[in-house]
């Protein structure tokens, strides 16, 4: 079980680094342009760990995941994704997920995430991205969705999520300086929680059977 | 903008700050493994002071390690907050048992990393306090920011903190002598030119040749306004007109000046700006009781000059008086 949430891991790692320049000059818009450059850092981190060492639970490859990021992403998203990752390793189940788990995986991600930033939706930030992703998920297990419907439509929700970070004035970090002027431009932050999300839904949808 | 005296942008914050502790081994000594220049002499008996953020605002904050002012300081990779793991050990390093004081600028990444070490720290049983430093006036402080940046007004708080610290005080008397600081400090800063984070291949933000950026912060990010290059006097009128009236410092206050290059800009044209704002402080009956033209709080090699008052009673004059072995804080 571990093996395959390794692939999702190392795949997402390879889904940050690729997009290193893209996030950072989104970042260099509204924000201090380093985070791509950051995401990166830690996510090779992440793979040199993960490929070489062996866990026992999706638990204690999650700790881990969530260590490493803490320990070399620095800046606000270091802190943050870590803290959602360490969220996630608290209830990540070993068995195939479900919509049900994925609720709760998400869920946790988005509770790790506001207890250190503190953010609400609507902030021009990454919770833009997770938590309609999140809602999607819930809203498909009302309408009894099965998985890859369930798994579509959460992804849709993200990116329409991150897009509409366009508009939004920011309002939490950095980018907040600059009141009206962050408006118009994609929250870098969004931008890489879709990535990760879009990259787990695509992983995920592959090993549907 | 390409060049720059670098080896390899993913080793250039650990190298340079071996090279910080090379030149004044006697003194300084880096903690193995991480980006954290200590005290050579730590731990002492005393409340220690720890402050840290990203690289490239040398000589902040490793330069201000050192008797009088702080114990340790950790360097992030450049304009990156420090992880908290690096933090946590800057803390154990230099922990004398009086407690520790950690001053952090208010940047969102510094607040939550320093944050999380000073849980770790607390977890082993050391006392650790924090203030948060917010001194640029070009950022609206609402509901609906992050708050103030913090910005060059941050080495006063080392200077005064650490002279506290040194004179035996508690925890928390240290502290309160810090938050009084940051009450009465407040600073604006502008770019004639960008800087270029050395892993990145672009300047963080461009200006047209004729183009100057107002309320710039010192990591590139924009500022509050931009507008067409004006004289130096008129520039020194704008940022310290806005600095003046935030406090208000009124006629009668006795203040500290620092005039903060931001890296790439001649000491000439800092004397220039000196000039200026001495001239409207005295206009204005603003005494300057202490003078710093330099680079303190610099943004890589971003051309511009940030200003900096902090209003003075009988204990901070005395604090910033203080003996240091930080030769630009003398």
């Amino acid at each position: 079980m571990t093996e395959k949430s390794k692939e999702i891991l190392d795949k997402l790692a390879d889904v940050i680094i690729e997009n290193k320049k893209h996030l950072t000059k989104l970042d260099s818009a509204i924000g201090d342009g380093d985070h791509g450059i950051n995401m990166a850092r830690g996510f090779k981190e992440v793979k040199e760990k993960i490929n070489g060492n062996n866990y026992e639970t999706n638990q204690e490859l999650l700790k881990s995941v969530a260590m490493t990021l803490i320990s070399t992403v620095g800046g606000a998203s270091g802190p943050l994704y870590g803290t959602a990752f360490l969220y996630i390793s608290k209830v990540i189940p070993d068995a195939d997920f479900t919509i049900d788990s994925l609720i709760e995986i998400g869920q946790s991600a988005v509770d790790g995430i506001q207890k250190r930033g503190k953010a609400e939706q609507g902030e021009k930030t990454m919770l833009d991205a997770i938590i309609p992703a999140v809602d999607a998920l819930k809203e498909s297990k009302e309408n009894g969705d099965d998985l890859e419907e369930a798994l579509q439509k959460c992804k849709v929700k993200a990116e329409e999520g991150m897009k509409a970070t366009i508009p939004m004035q920011a309002t939490k970090g950095r980018a907040s300086y600059l009141g009206e002027r962050s408006i118009g431009h994609q929250d870098p932050g969004a931008t890489s929680s879709y990535l990760m999300i879009k990259t787990i839904v695509d992983e995920l949808y592959k090993y549907k059977d | 903008m390409k060049k720059k005296l670098v080896n390899n942008p993913d080793h250039v914050v650990e190298e340079m700050v071996e090279g910080i502790v090379l030149a004044d081994p006697d003194k300084l000594s880096k903690v193995e493994g991480y980006n954290v220049v200590v005290r050579k002499d730590s731990p002492n008996e005393k409340v220690a002071l720890v402050s840290g953020g990203g690289s490239g605002h040398e000589p902040t904050h490793a330069g201000f390690v050192g008797e009088g002012m702080l114990d340790g300081a950790i360097a992030g990779d450049v304009f990156t907050s420090p992880t908290p793991d690096a933090v946590f050990e800057a803390i154990k390093a230099v922990d004398g048992g009086k407690g520790v004081l950690l001053v952090i600028k208010n940047y969102t990444g510094d607040v939550m990393n320093f944050e999380m070490a000073a849980e770790m720290a607390e977890a082993e049983g050391i006392e650790v306090d924090h203030v948060v430093v917010d001194d640029d006036v070009a950022v609206e402080d609402s509901l609906y920011t992050t708050g103030r940046r913090g910005v060059a007004g941050t080495i006063f708080v080392h200077k005064i903190a650490g002279a506290k610290a040194e004179a035996g005080a508690e925890l928390a008397e240290v502290k309160e002598v810090a938050e009084k600081v940051i009450k009465n400090v407040k600073t604006k800063g502008m770019a004639l030119y960008p800087c270029r984070v050395p892993s990145a291949e672009e300047s963080t933000f461009t200006l047209d040749e004729d183009e100057i950026e107002l309320g710039i912060g010192i990591h590139g990010e924009p500022g509050t306004e931009r507008t067409e290059i004006m004289k130096a006097d008129d520039i020194l009128d704008e940022l310290l007109g806005s600095v003046i009236e935030d406090l208000p410092y009124e006629s009668g206050d006795d203040v500290a000046l620092m005039i903060n290059g931001m890296g790439g800009t001649p000491l000439m044209e800092l004397f220039v700006a000196n000039r200026r704002a001495n001239q409207v402080l005295e206009e204005k009956g603003i005494n300057i009781y202490k003078t710093f033209v330099g680079e303190y709080m610099t943004s890589l090699e971003m051309a511009g000059v940030s200003v900096t008052l902090l209003k003075l009673d009988d204990e901070l004059k005395e604090l910033l008086d203080a003996p240091t072995e930080i030769n630009i804080m003398k």
